[in-house]
């Protein structure tokens, strides 16, 4: 084994962000996600960044937008009443493509609810928690090595798509300290910017090939238009039904058209199972736990982990539908990802759920239960 | 499915730092080479609330990250011994403050009734030394480390100017049992 450390996950997340370059972060510190803004306001100012404490959680996000137009790639870090309150800015980071990043290790809800246990209850949220039809993308790390690489991949999938990317976190991992090997140097992605004299005159002009528009920073050279209203390619409000429809077609399809780039899972002893388990982020610990167990009694269980967690790797989860007899759908909630998971499905084998609301960890005995019994329904 | 795993729950009142022992204990476990998961968890209280922390080490890596099966528990508190000790498996090592008492639920598993927390008073004239005094004992105990990579983890997570006073809280933990 090579050279590892010890580490929390919040604490890997902020290592992760800035090995991947974020020079700012605004928050507003709140249980489970203290340690990322702990940590973020240590380790800013000796790597020439900045880290504020905000009066609240909007205008933490609100300065991570400014921030990361300005040009300086940013971060906010929060957990579920926090997010709630960061959700109109970040319709407003959809539309204006702001890239950003913004970590919600989710605690017990509704409400401030317990703050002290996990919750995977934000899952919903993280998809439709802005108003309005807009493209998401959120990934759901599950050890603490992966607090690391996906805080990297969730900047470079906001830089390159222009777009916010929630890194959905729960208690269990956000809390766990493992040890981790961390990479060396990487060369993180970085937001395009085109010298073509149609998006200098047009700041918003698509290039030909291209998915978003150049971007260059806020306040140096020429000052162009941001705003949360639909917009032409000059960036100024309009209300032409035809720009509408291009703009919010084009940030769908920026996410939806590249689901091969952007989409990732985990597959545990799939090959041969009879029961498949689908569950992602803490929840997938003990979940493993469980296949490996049940094979050890004989039964033939395997583990999917949307590791992308939106948008749901529906393509993948259809292919293995047709292979395996039932799916069985763990979450800390009252079945949120089953809802997806059927959907994707389509009534090609059975479905069943497990879940859990009360801010105790579901166990890998738990799990074997569920799995042995048949059980339809987790409530 | 455990085996090889040791599966470590210490726990006390919050304030007297069994979180931190447990993070000494895994961050050792990282420097011999061997994979651990690390977690607690606790109520919103600061100081006061009970407190649990947890720490499994192992050979192999380690899927489920929370204890089921403890190996080993530490209790510094009565109130922590209570609500922790059932559930403890037949066999298992419990090192428990000396000021508290054992319940019966206990009978079948190694109870040591250590004097902890005199220990970090009167060897170091500070209460609050208590969690390395058991750091030591309980790595002499279930023999994790080397005595050398424990003293460094534990040089590792304690505040400047107060390493020879930990260190010497450390020692005694481990002259606690021999």
């Amino acid at each position: 084994m090579s050279k590892r450390v010890l580490l929390q996950g919040n604490e890997a997340v902020v290592e992760g962000a800035l090995a991947a370059g974020m020079r700012f972060f605004a928050g507003y510190p709140i249980t489970p996600s203290t340690e990322i803004a702990e940590q973020a306001s240590l380790r800013l100012p000796l790597c020439d960044g900045h880290f504020i404490q905000m009066e609240d959680e909007i205008s933490s996000m609100a300065a991570v937008i400014g921030a990361s137009a300005a040009g300086v790639k940013s971060m906010t870090a929060t957990s579920g009443p926090g997010f709630s309150l960061k959700q109109e800015n970040i319709g407003y980071a959809c539309l204006s493509e702001i890239p950003c990043v913004i970590v919600d290790v989710q605690r017990s809800g509704p409400s401030t609810g317990l703050p002290t246990s996990p919750s995977q209850g934000d899952y919903m949220q993280a998809r439709w928690g802005t108003h309005g039809d807009h493209p998401v993308i959120a990934l759901s790390p599950s050890s603490v090595g992966e607090c690391y690489t996906l805080t990297v991949r969730a900047f470079d999938l906001s830089e390159k798509y222009r777009t916010p990317v929630i890194l959905l976190m729960d208690e269990i991992i956000g809390h766990l300290r493992e040890g981790v090997e961390l990479p060396g140097k990487i060369t993180p992605a970085e937001r395009p910017v085109y010298e073509d004299p149609e998006c200098l005159r047009h700041p918003y002009h698509i290039p030909e090939g291209a998915w978003v528009p150049g971007m260059k920073p806020f306040g140096q050279g020429e000052f162009y238009n941001v705003t949360g209203l639909i917009h032409d390619e000059e960036g100024f409000p309009t209300n032409s039904n035809e720009a509408a429809r291009r703009l919010v077609r084009r940030l769908l399809d920026k996410i939806e058209k590249n689901y091969d780039d952007i989409v990732t899972v985990e597959e545990f002893m799939t090959e041969d199972a009879d029961t498949l388990i689908v569950c992602f982020g803490g929840t997938a610990r003990a979940a493993k736990e469980a296949v490996l167990e049940a094979r050890a009694a004989g039964v033939r269980a395997g583990l999917f982990r949307p590791v992308t967690v939106w948008p749901f790797p529906e393509k993948e989860l259809f292919a293995l539908s047709g292979r395996v007899k039932r799916i069985l759908t763990v979450e800390h909630n009252d079945g949120q990802m089953a809802r997806e998971v059927e959907r994707a499905v389509r009534g090609r084998c059975e479905t069943a759920f497990l879940g859990k609301i009360d801010g105790s960890v579901i166990t890998p005995r738990e799990i074997l239960e569920a799995v042995k019994e048949g059980r339809r329904n987790g409530k | 499915m455990k085996n090889g795993q040791m599966q470590l729950r210490l726990t006390g009142s919050g304030g007297q730092g069994v979180i931190l022992a447990s993070v000494i204990l895994a961050e050792a476990a990282v420097m011999a080479d061997k994979y651990t998961a690390q977690s607690q968890s606790y109520g919103p209280e600061a100081r006061g609330g009970s407190c649990k922390a947890e720490c499994i080490i192992s050979d192999a890596p380690i899927a489920f990250t929370k204890v089921t099966v403890p190996t080993f528990l530490l209790a510094l508190t009565q109130k922590a011994l209570d609500t922790y000790a059932p559930g403890i498996p037949e066999g298992a090592t419990v090192v428990i403050d000396e000021s508290l008492s054992a319940p019966e639920c206990l009978k079948n598993a190694r109870v040591l009734a250590l004097p902890i927390l005199r220990t970090a008073k009167e060897k170091t004239g500070k209460a609050f030394t208590a969690n390395i005094v058991a750091v030591g004992a309980i790595n002499r105990l279930l023999k994790i480390v080397s005595a050398e990579a424990i003293e460094k983890a534990v040089l590792m997570h304690v505040p400047a100017g107060s390493e020879s006073i930990n260190m010497a809280a450390l020692r005694a933990g481990e002259e606690l049992v021999s």
